[in-house]
Protein backbone atom coordinates (compact mmCIF):
# COMPACT_ATOMS: atom_id res chain seq x y z
CA UNK A 1 0.00 0.00 0.00
CA UNK A 2 1.41 3.35 -1.06
CA UNK A 3 0.52 5.17 2.19
CA UNK A 4 2.41 2.65 4.31
CA UNK A 5 5.30 2.65 1.85
CA UNK A 6 5.53 6.45 2.09
CA UNK A 7 5.18 6.38 5.86
CA UNK A 8 7.95 3.83 6.42
CA UNK A 9 10.33 5.30 3.84
CA UNK A 10 10.14 8.70 5.53
CA UNK A 11 10.15 7.21 9.02
CA UNK A 12 13.57 5.80 8.13
CA UNK A 13 14.72 9.19 6.84
CA UNK A 14 13.52 10.85 10.04
CA UNK A 15 15.27 8.28 12.19
CA UNK A 16 18.66 8.29 10.47
CA UNK A 17 19.19 11.88 9.47
CA UNK A 18 21.86 13.38 11.68
CA UNK A 19 23.41 16.80 11.36
CA UNK A 20 20.41 18.77 10.15
CA UNK A 21 19.94 20.39 6.73
CA UNK A 22 22.02 18.56 4.16
CA UNK A 23 22.87 15.82 6.65
CA UNK A 24 19.84 13.97 5.35
CA UNK A 25 20.58 14.51 1.68
CA UNK A 26 22.21 11.16 0.96
CA UNK A 27 19.46 9.16 2.62
CA UNK A 28 16.74 11.19 0.89
CA UNK A 29 18.47 10.76 -2.47
CA UNK A 30 18.90 7.02 -1.97
CA UNK A 31 15.23 6.63 -0.96
CA UNK A 32 13.60 8.66 -3.73
CA UNK A 33 15.83 7.18 -6.44
CA UNK A 34 15.35 3.58 -5.34
CA UNK A 35 11.56 3.95 -5.19
CA UNK A 36 11.67 5.79 -8.54
CA UNK A 37 9.75 8.65 -6.93
CA UNK A 38 12.08 11.18 -8.55
CA UNK A 39 14.93 11.33 -11.05
CA UNK A 40 18.22 13.01 -10.14
CA UNK A 41 17.39 16.31 -11.90
CA UNK A 42 13.93 16.42 -10.30
CA UNK A 43 15.54 15.93 -6.90
CA UNK A 44 17.90 18.85 -7.49
CA UNK A 45 15.01 21.03 -8.71
CA UNK A 46 13.05 20.26 -5.61
CA UNK A 47 15.97 20.89 -3.25
CA UNK A 48 16.07 24.41 -4.72
CA UNK A 49 12.33 24.80 -4.10
CA UNK A 50 12.77 23.55 -0.54
CA UNK A 51 15.62 26.03 0.02
CA UNK A 52 13.36 28.88 -1.11
CA UNK A 53 10.34 27.91 1.00
CA UNK A 54 10.07 27.81 4.79
CA UNK A 55 10.63 24.65 6.80
CA UNK A 56 13.18 21.83 7.05
CA UNK A 57 14.28 20.08 3.85
CA UNK A 58 13.18 16.66 5.09
CA UNK A 59 9.65 17.85 5.90
CA UNK A 60 9.33 19.68 2.57
CA UNK A 61 10.57 16.62 0.74
CA UNK A 62 8.14 14.33 2.57
CA UNK A 63 5.17 16.57 1.88
CA UNK A 64 6.07 16.94 -1.79
CA UNK A 65 6.82 13.28 -2.54
CA UNK A 66 3.72 12.21 -0.61
CA UNK A 67 1.54 14.62 -2.57
CA UNK A 68 3.00 13.69 -5.94
CA UNK A 69 2.65 9.95 -5.27
CA UNK A 70 -0.67 9.74 -3.45
CA UNK A 71 -2.31 13.15 -3.08
CA UNK A 72 -3.21 14.79 0.20
CA UNK A 73 -3.29 11.63 2.34
CA UNK A 74 0.01 10.57 0.86
CA UNK A 75 1.63 13.83 1.86
CA UNK A 76 0.16 13.51 5.33
CA UNK A 77 1.46 9.93 5.71
CA UNK A 78 4.98 10.87 4.57
CA UNK A 79 5.15 14.03 6.70
CA UNK A 80 3.89 12.16 9.77
CA UNK A 81 6.54 9.50 9.15
CA UNK A 82 9.43 11.95 8.92
CA UNK A 83 8.40 13.85 12.07
CA UNK A 84 7.58 10.88 14.30
CA UNK A 85 11.15 9.71 15.16
CA UNK A 86 12.22 13.23 16.22
CA UNK A 87 9.10 13.62 18.27
CA UNK A 88 9.51 10.33 20.11
CA UNK A 89 13.26 10.65 20.68
CA UNK A 90 12.98 14.21 21.99
CA UNK A 91 10.07 13.33 24.27
CA UNK A 92 12.15 10.52 25.76
CA UNK A 93 15.12 12.84 26.27
CA UNK A 94 13.14 15.79 27.61
CA UNK A 95 10.88 13.70 29.80
CA UNK A 96 12.74 10.59 30.91
CA UNK A 97 16.47 10.57 30.28
CA UNK A 98 17.40 14.23 30.64
CA UNK A 99 21.13 13.46 30.71
CA UNK A 100 21.18 11.06 27.74
CA UNK A 101 23.90 13.05 25.99
CA UNK A 102 26.11 12.83 29.08
CA UNK A 103 26.28 9.03 28.82
CA UNK A 104 29.78 8.16 27.65
CA UNK A 105 28.49 5.51 25.23
CA UNK A 106 26.05 7.90 23.54
CA UNK A 107 28.73 10.58 23.28
CA UNK A 108 31.14 8.05 21.75
CA UNK A 109 28.52 6.88 19.24
CA UNK A 110 27.86 10.48 18.17
CA UNK A 111 31.61 11.11 17.84
CA UNK A 112 31.66 8.38 15.24
CA UNK A 113 28.53 9.59 13.48
CA UNK A 114 29.70 13.20 13.10
CA UNK A 115 32.61 12.68 10.66
CA UNK A 116 30.47 10.02 8.96
CA UNK A 117 27.82 12.60 8.10
CA UNK A 118 30.45 14.92 6.60
CA UNK A 119 31.76 12.01 4.52
CA UNK A 120 28.26 11.06 3.35
CA UNK A 121 27.45 14.58 2.20
CA UNK A 122 30.82 14.81 0.44
CA UNK A 123 30.15 11.58 -1.48
CA UNK A 124 26.66 12.77 -2.41
CA UNK A 125 27.96 16.14 -3.57
CA UNK A 126 30.63 14.53 -5.76
CA UNK A 127 28.15 11.98 -7.18
CA UNK A 128 25.54 14.60 -8.03
CA UNK A 129 28.23 17.00 -9.29
CA UNK A 130 29.64 14.39 -11.68
CA UNK A 131 26.22 13.49 -13.04
CA UNK A 132 25.01 17.09 -13.38
CA UNK A 133 28.15 18.70 -14.78
CA UNK A 134 29.75 15.78 -16.62
CA UNK A 135 26.81 13.41 -17.35
CA UNK A 136 28.90 10.79 -15.56
CA UNK A 137 26.99 8.55 -13.16
CA UNK A 138 28.55 5.08 -13.39
CA UNK A 139 31.93 3.76 -14.44
CA UNK A 140 31.87 3.31 -18.22
CA UNK A 141 29.92 6.48 -18.99
CA UNK A 142 31.69 8.92 -21.27
CA UNK A 143 32.76 12.13 -19.54
CA UNK A 144 30.77 14.91 -21.22
CA UNK A 145 31.44 18.27 -19.60
CA UNK A 146 28.54 20.73 -19.61
CA UNK A 147 30.17 24.04 -20.59
CA UNK A 148 27.27 26.25 -19.51
CA UNK A 149 27.03 24.40 -16.20
CA UNK A 150 30.73 24.84 -15.46
CA UNK A 151 30.41 28.52 -16.33
CA UNK A 152 27.53 28.88 -13.85
CA UNK A 153 29.56 27.04 -11.20
CA UNK A 154 32.42 29.49 -11.73
CA UNK A 155 30.07 32.46 -11.56
CA UNK A 156 28.60 31.19 -8.28
CA UNK A 157 32.06 30.75 -6.77
CA UNK A 158 32.93 34.31 -7.88
CA UNK A 159 29.71 35.67 -6.35
CA UNK A 160 30.47 33.79 -3.13
CA UNK A 161 34.04 35.13 -2.91
CA UNK A 162 32.94 38.65 -3.75
CA UNK A 163 30.25 38.60 -1.07
CA UNK A 164 32.64 37.28 1.55
CA UNK A 165 35.21 39.93 0.59
CA UNK A 166 32.77 42.87 0.54
CA UNK A 167 30.06 41.97 3.04
CA UNK A 168 31.98 39.52 5.23
CA UNK A 169 29.36 36.80 4.78
CA UNK A 170 28.25 34.21 2.25
CA UNK A 171 25.40 35.19 -0.09
CA UNK A 172 22.01 33.78 0.93
CA UNK A 173 21.02 30.51 -0.78
CA UNK A 174 17.94 32.18 -2.28
CA UNK A 175 20.07 34.89 -3.90
CA UNK A 176 22.38 32.23 -5.37
CA UNK A 177 19.41 30.23 -6.67
CA UNK A 178 17.91 33.28 -8.38
CA UNK A 179 21.29 34.22 -9.85
CA UNK A 180 21.82 30.74 -11.28
CA UNK A 181 18.25 30.60 -12.63
CA UNK A 182 18.94 33.84 -14.50
CA UNK A 183 22.20 32.45 -15.92
CA UNK A 184 20.42 29.20 -16.80
CA UNK A 185 17.79 31.00 -18.88
CA UNK A 186 20.56 32.99 -20.56
CA UNK A 187 22.93 30.11 -21.32
CA UNK A 188 20.84 26.99 -22.05
CA UNK B 1 15.54 34.75 34.57
CA UNK B 2 11.96 34.00 35.47
CA UNK B 3 10.22 31.49 33.26
CA UNK B 4 6.64 31.96 32.23
CA UNK B 5 3.99 29.34 31.54
CA UNK B 6 2.65 29.13 28.03
CA UNK B 7 -0.91 28.48 26.96
CA UNK B 8 -1.33 25.84 24.24
CA UNK B 9 -2.71 28.42 21.84
CA UNK B 10 0.17 30.79 22.47
CA UNK B 11 2.65 27.93 22.01
CA UNK B 12 0.97 26.84 18.79
CA UNK B 13 0.90 30.35 17.30
CA UNK B 14 4.52 31.04 18.26
CA UNK B 15 5.69 27.84 16.60
CA UNK B 16 3.51 28.53 13.58
CA UNK B 17 5.28 31.86 13.20
CA UNK B 18 8.70 30.27 13.56
CA UNK B 19 7.79 27.55 11.07
CA UNK B 20 6.64 30.15 8.56
CA UNK B 21 9.80 32.25 8.72
CA UNK B 22 12.64 29.74 8.78
CA UNK B 23 14.16 29.68 5.36
CA UNK B 24 17.30 27.68 4.79
CA UNK B 25 16.94 25.06 7.49
CA UNK B 26 17.49 24.60 11.18
CA UNK B 27 20.48 26.82 11.87
CA UNK B 28 18.69 29.92 10.63
CA UNK B 29 15.88 28.95 12.95
CA UNK B 30 17.99 28.90 16.09
CA UNK B 31 18.55 32.67 15.99
CA UNK B 32 14.82 33.22 15.57
CA UNK B 33 14.02 30.81 18.42
CA UNK B 34 16.46 32.62 20.67
CA UNK B 35 14.82 36.05 20.33
CA UNK B 36 11.32 34.63 20.40
CA UNK B 37 11.63 32.19 23.32
CA UNK B 38 14.22 33.72 25.62
CA UNK B 39 13.80 37.45 25.11
CA UNK B 40 10.14 37.87 24.23
CA UNK B 41 8.25 34.98 25.80
CA UNK B 42 10.73 34.05 28.54
CA UNK B 43 9.63 30.41 28.35
CA UNK B 44 13.14 29.07 28.67
CA UNK B 45 16.42 30.33 30.14
CA UNK B 46 19.70 30.88 28.28
CA UNK B 47 21.34 27.80 29.81
CA UNK B 48 18.48 25.51 28.97
CA UNK B 49 18.29 26.95 25.49
CA UNK B 50 21.91 25.97 24.85
CA UNK B 51 21.18 22.47 26.16
CA UNK B 52 18.24 22.29 23.81
CA UNK B 53 20.35 23.28 20.80
CA UNK B 54 22.93 20.62 21.68
CA UNK B 55 20.20 17.99 21.97
CA UNK B 56 18.42 19.07 18.79
CA UNK B 57 21.65 18.92 16.83
CA UNK B 58 22.80 15.54 18.04
CA UNK B 59 19.54 13.61 17.81
CA UNK B 60 18.19 12.40 14.47
CA UNK B 61 15.65 14.46 12.58
CA UNK B 62 15.39 18.09 11.50
CA UNK B 63 16.69 20.61 14.05
CA UNK B 64 13.46 22.64 13.75
CA UNK B 65 11.25 19.69 14.69
CA UNK B 66 13.53 18.59 17.52
CA UNK B 67 13.61 22.09 19.03
CA UNK B 68 9.85 22.52 18.77
CA UNK B 69 9.15 19.18 20.45
CA UNK B 70 11.62 19.97 23.24
CA UNK B 71 10.29 23.44 23.95
CA UNK B 72 6.71 22.22 23.72
CA UNK B 73 7.41 19.57 26.34
CA UNK B 74 9.23 21.95 28.66
CA UNK B 75 6.43 24.51 28.55
CA UNK B 76 3.36 22.30 28.29
CA UNK B 77 4.12 18.60 28.77
CA UNK B 78 3.26 15.94 26.20
CA UNK B 79 0.29 17.88 24.80
CA UNK B 80 2.47 20.97 24.61
CA UNK B 81 5.08 19.12 22.58
CA UNK B 82 2.42 17.80 20.17
CA UNK B 83 0.94 21.28 19.79
CA UNK B 84 4.36 22.88 19.21
CA UNK B 85 5.47 20.25 16.68
CA UNK B 86 2.21 20.56 14.77
CA UNK B 87 2.60 24.34 14.73
CA UNK B 88 6.13 24.27 13.31
CA UNK B 89 5.22 21.73 10.59
CA UNK B 90 1.95 23.25 9.33
CA UNK B 91 3.44 26.22 7.39
CA UNK B 92 5.87 24.14 5.34
CA UNK B 93 3.28 21.41 4.83
CA UNK B 94 0.75 23.92 3.49
CA UNK B 95 3.19 25.79 1.27
CA UNK B 96 4.69 22.64 -0.26
CA UNK B 97 1.31 20.97 -0.73
CA UNK B 98 0.04 24.01 -2.64
CA UNK B 99 3.22 24.12 -4.72
CA UNK B 100 2.86 20.42 -5.58
CA UNK B 101 -0.50 21.15 -7.22
CA UNK B 102 1.04 23.52 -9.78
CA UNK B 103 4.60 22.24 -9.87
CA UNK B 104 4.54 20.17 -13.07
CA UNK B 105 2.69 22.81 -15.08
CA UNK B 106 5.17 25.43 -13.83
CA UNK B 107 8.23 23.37 -14.70
CA UNK B 108 6.99 22.56 -18.17
CA UNK B 109 7.25 26.24 -19.15
CA UNK B 110 10.29 26.55 -21.41
CA UNK B 111 12.13 29.36 -19.61
CA UNK B 112 11.41 27.83 -16.21
CA UNK B 113 12.94 24.56 -17.35
CA UNK B 114 16.06 26.38 -18.55
CA UNK B 115 16.23 28.36 -15.33
CA UNK B 116 16.09 25.13 -13.34
CA UNK B 117 19.01 23.68 -15.31
CA UNK B 118 21.03 26.58 -13.94
CA UNK B 119 19.56 26.02 -10.49
CA UNK B 120 20.67 22.37 -10.51
CA UNK B 121 24.27 23.56 -10.73
CA UNK B 122 23.59 25.91 -7.83
CA UNK B 123 22.25 23.09 -5.66
CA UNK B 124 25.43 21.09 -6.26
CA UNK B 125 27.36 24.18 -5.14
CA UNK B 126 25.16 24.63 -2.06
CA UNK B 127 25.62 21.00 -0.98
CA UNK B 128 29.40 21.33 -1.38
CA UNK B 129 29.56 24.51 0.66
CA UNK B 130 27.29 23.09 3.37
CA UNK B 131 29.69 20.16 3.65
CA UNK B 132 32.73 22.46 3.81
CA UNK B 133 31.09 24.37 6.65
CA UNK B 134 30.54 21.14 8.61
CA UNK B 135 34.10 20.08 7.82
CA UNK B 136 35.48 23.30 9.32
CA UNK B 137 33.55 22.68 12.56
CA UNK B 138 34.90 19.14 12.83
CA UNK B 139 37.69 18.56 15.32
CA UNK B 140 41.05 17.81 13.65
CA UNK B 141 41.83 14.25 14.64
CA UNK B 142 43.09 11.08 12.99
CA UNK B 143 39.86 9.28 13.86
CA UNK B 144 37.69 11.92 12.19
CA UNK B 145 39.86 12.01 9.08
CA UNK B 146 39.84 8.22 8.72
CA UNK B 147 36.07 7.88 9.19
CA UNK B 148 35.31 10.79 6.86
CA UNK B 149 37.55 9.60 4.02
CA UNK B 150 36.50 5.96 4.38
CA UNK B 151 32.80 6.84 4.28
CA UNK B 152 33.22 9.21 1.34
CA UNK B 153 35.26 6.64 -0.61
CA UNK B 154 32.92 3.72 0.06
CA UNK B 155 29.78 5.69 -0.77
CA UNK B 156 31.28 7.26 -3.89
CA UNK B 157 32.64 3.98 -5.26
CA UNK B 158 29.42 2.07 -4.51
CA UNK B 159 27.46 4.70 -6.41
CA UNK B 160 29.91 4.81 -9.35
CA UNK B 161 29.72 1.03 -9.65
CA UNK B 162 25.93 1.15 -9.28
CA UNK B 163 25.99 -0.89 -6.07
CA UNK B 164 23.68 0.52 -3.47
CA UNK B 165 25.15 0.91 0.01
CA UNK B 166 22.69 2.11 2.61
CA UNK B 167 23.72 5.40 4.19
CA UNK B 168 21.69 4.50 7.30
CA UNK B 169 23.80 1.36 7.75
CA UNK B 170 26.88 3.44 7.05
CA UNK B 171 26.08 5.85 9.90
CA UNK B 172 25.40 2.96 12.27
CA UNK B 173 28.83 1.56 11.42
CA UNK B 174 30.40 4.98 12.09
CA UNK B 175 28.66 5.12 15.46
CA UNK B 176 29.93 1.59 16.13
CA UNK B 177 33.46 2.72 15.27
CA UNK B 178 33.07 5.59 17.74
CA UNK B 179 32.02 3.12 20.46
CA UNK B 180 34.81 0.68 19.59
CA UNK B 181 37.48 3.38 19.88
CA UNK B 182 35.98 4.54 23.17
CA UNK B 183 36.02 1.03 24.66
CA UNK B 184 39.55 0.27 23.50
CA UNK B 185 41.09 3.63 24.35
CA UNK B 186 41.35 3.37 28.19
CA UNK B 187 43.43 0.20 27.92
CA UNK B 188 46.12 1.92 25.88
CA UNK B 189 46.34 5.11 27.88
CA UNK B 190 43.93 7.20 29.82
CA UNK B 191 41.51 8.88 27.41
CA UNK B 192 43.61 7.86 24.39
CA UNK B 193 43.90 10.13 21.37
CA UNK B 194 40.14 10.10 21.21
CA UNK B 195 39.04 12.80 23.57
Amino acid sequence: MIYLELFFAFLKIGAFSFGGGYGMISLIRETVLSHAWMAEEELLNFIAVAESTPGPLAVNMATFIGASQAGFWGSLAATFGVVLPSFVVILIIAGLITNLLQYKGVAAFLKGVRPGVVGLILATAVTIGLSTLFSFSTVGDALRPDGAGLLILGALAALHLLSVRLRKKAPSPILMILFSAFLGILLY
Amino acid sequence: MKKKKASYLNLFLTMLKIGAFTFGGGYAMIALLETELIEKKKWIGKEEFLDMVAIAESTPGPVAINSATYIGYKTGGVIGSAVATLGVVIPSFTVIFLISLFYDAFLSLDFVGRGFRGIQVCVVYLIFSADLKLLRQLERSVFNAVVLLLVAAVMLLSSLFARGFSSALCLLLCGGAGLAVYWCAPRRKKGGDFS
